[in-house]
């Protein structure tokens, strides 16, 4: 049997009232990476909060790295890190200063926390920038530092809220490739994200949040199967030739038909194969398209087959 | 135990370190001390006189405690503004000490505190103040009015914990702290008061730690005899509610 990292059960957090979590479940195999996918105001932040101790919870049972969250939240700050949604270094110290700040306050001596500092500083690119201002440096200068403040001991445990949102793709990489890293090297990584493809890069498996609760889980492959298939779309320019359009793409697969915006889909598999008939048969044809493409199903396509509404965040909010 | 205080001496190292990175604020932590010893002591202490002595001599012990009790606004801004950033997350993630933050505030600022006496009494005897009971003496009346500031530091650690903005902070604190100076025996013997009032203001915290000093510095108005021990009583009173009101507060943050 594999050993748990991370175990949760009936999580239900409430602030005024009003339910962040409800029935939160979650169990992570060690040596894994989870990702909770969702969006804005699921719960995602609150139950990562919860899982390292800085939120109380109103019921539940929950267990990290082998210590209980709630009567042994001293054990479970030894194994864990976290990493946020912002930088949490001191931005009136320099990047240097705050490393081996952490260091000291997890009770490294001097010589350690400089020595342990000098090589985070060194593996993420951050010894040039080593006696500047925290508060000087880059969105992904900051966030890299975060991360490495979070190496300081090697966690069992690793939590990143949304490490990546905010970021460029040049310092999104690097993110990932350090949470590889780490996660060859044994630690278990709980990730929060609202991107698809973030998850779809780094995680074993995903559990989709929303209102509170884990709503749909599995592998990436797995929940992309239940969101769906990609498509072709056409837009055929002339009202009066969509019906004849329709039955030449009939012939790719079941047509779907939105006469008001004269746009046809059809469900494929093999994508180039769809679109290069797609082409040739509208063309012999002589039908005039305003577009044609493929499209994979988007983060609101897949939460609204999912949850059964959209990832809109203010209407979330109305309802929270 | 000596975990938590290791974690609070790291936890001071900090803030000393923001001070050396932002020197500038030096200047503005003086400008209060200088600014109150030299408006209130030459300005006010050389119109007007208390019985037959100098008022300045009464004044000025006044004026040393009123300004450590200013000191508590920037103790409050810079708790609030530390509890505001993500930092705290992280403290609060890793297996440090719940009091760290705090001690560590506390004892910076008692740093600050001894600086700002030593700018305090320079300035003093430029306008022409002295003591007059010895050295010994005189250290004594410092140490009573470092440790009301020490008392006041947990005040001001508490305020700034449950303020959850910055901002508001400094606007709480002058309230807060412009009537304890003003029904005290700061400026006016509480004996010329009054009689209700003199009685708020000989019971006042801030007015026994300045009728200790006075006593101690040789300077008139030095009070009742009971003076010292009220000096020594009520900021011990202070620090004993305040210090563990505030660390509980910081525990449960977030809940």
């Amino acid at each position: 049997m594999t050993e748990i990292a991370i175990a949760a059960e009936g999580l239900r957090k409430t602030y005024r009232g009003v339910a962040a979590l409800d029935g939160f479940r979650l169990s992570v195999p060690a040596g894994t990476v989870c990702g909770l996918l969702g969006p804005n105001g699921a719960g995602k932040t609150t139950a990562v909060r919860i899982l390292a101790t800085l939120l109380s919870f109103d019921a539940g049972q929950a267990t990290v790295a082998g210590a209980d969250v709630a009567r042994q939240p001293e054990q479970v700050r030894e194994r864990i890190a976290l990493t946020g949604q912002y930088a949490a270094v001191d931005g009136s110290l320099t990047g240097r200063q705050n490393l081996v700040l952490f260091g000291r306050l997890h009770h490294l001596g001097r010589r350690a926390a400089e020595a342990r500092a000098d090589e985070l500083l060194e593996q993420f690119d951050l010894t040039a920038a080593a006696h500047r201002s925290a508060t000087e440096y880059s969105g992904g200068m900051q966030r890299r530092l975060d991360l490495a403040a979070s190496l300081i001991r090697a966690p069992q445990v690793l939590f990143l809220d949304e490490p990546t949102t905010g970021l460029d793709p040049r310092s999104r990489n690097q993110v990932w490739d350090t949470v590889r890293k780490l996660v060859a090297d044994g630690a278990t990584v709980l990730l929060t994200t609202q991107y698809l493809d973030e998850a779809d890069q780094l995680a074993d498996r995903i559990s989709v949040v929303d209102t509170g609760r884990v709503v749909a889980e599995g592998t990436p492959d797995e929940l992309k199967a239940a969101i769906g298939a990609d498509r072709l779309e056409v837009v055929v320019r002339e009202h009066d030739r969509l019906t004849e359009a329709a039955a030449l793409l009939g012939r790719i697969g079941a047509v779907d038909t939105d006469v008001d915006t004269r746009r046809l889909r059809v469900a494929v598999t093999d994508r180039l194969m769809a679109l290069v008939d797609a082409a040739r048969l509208l063309r012999d044809a002589a039908v005039t398209v305003d577009d044609l493409g493929i499209r994979r199903p988007t983060l609101d396509e897949a939460f609204l087959s999912l949850t059964g509404h959209r990832t809109d965040t203010d209407s979330q909010k109305e309802t929270r | 135990m000596t975990t938590a205080l290791a974690d609070g001496w790291v936890m001071t190292g900090r803030y000393l370190r923001h001070v050396v990175r932002e020197p500038e604020q030096i200047i503005i932590y003086f400008s209060l001390p200088i600014m109150f010893v030299l408006v209130f002591g030459y300005v006010f202490g050389s119109g007007m006189a208390v019985g037959g002595d100098s008022y300045r001599e009464y004044l000025l012990p006044g004026v040393f405690v009123m300004t450590q009790l200013y000191g508590l606004g920037a103790t409050a801004t810079a708790i609030s503004l530390d509890i505001s950033r993500g930092v705290v997350d992280r403290f609060r993630s890793m297996p440090t000490a719940r009091s760290a933050l705090m001690v560590g505030r506390s004892t910076a600022d008692l740093a600050r505190a001894v600086l700002e006496m030593i700018v305090l009494v320079v300035c003093g005897l430029l306008v022409g103040w002295q003591w007059h009971r010895g050295i010994g003496a005189a250290l004594g009346a410092m140490g009573l009015i470092l440790l009301l500031r020490l008392a006041l530091t947990w005040v001001g650690i508490f305020l700034g914990s449950i303020v959850p903005n910055p901002d508001t902070v400094s606007l709480i604190v002058f309230p807060l702290a412009f009537p304890l100076t003003a029904l005290s025996n700061v400026f006016v013997p509480p004996d010329q008061m009054p009689a209700w009032l003199g009685a708020i203001s000989e019971w006042n915290p801030i007015s026994a730690t300045v009728a200790a000093a006075r006593e101690l510095f040789g300077n008139p108005g030095a009070g009742s005899e009971h003076a010292i021990a009220l000096a020594l009583a009520w900021p011990l009173v202070l620090l004993v509610i305040f210090a563990p009101l505030a660390v509980r507060r910081y525990r449960l943050l977030g809940r």
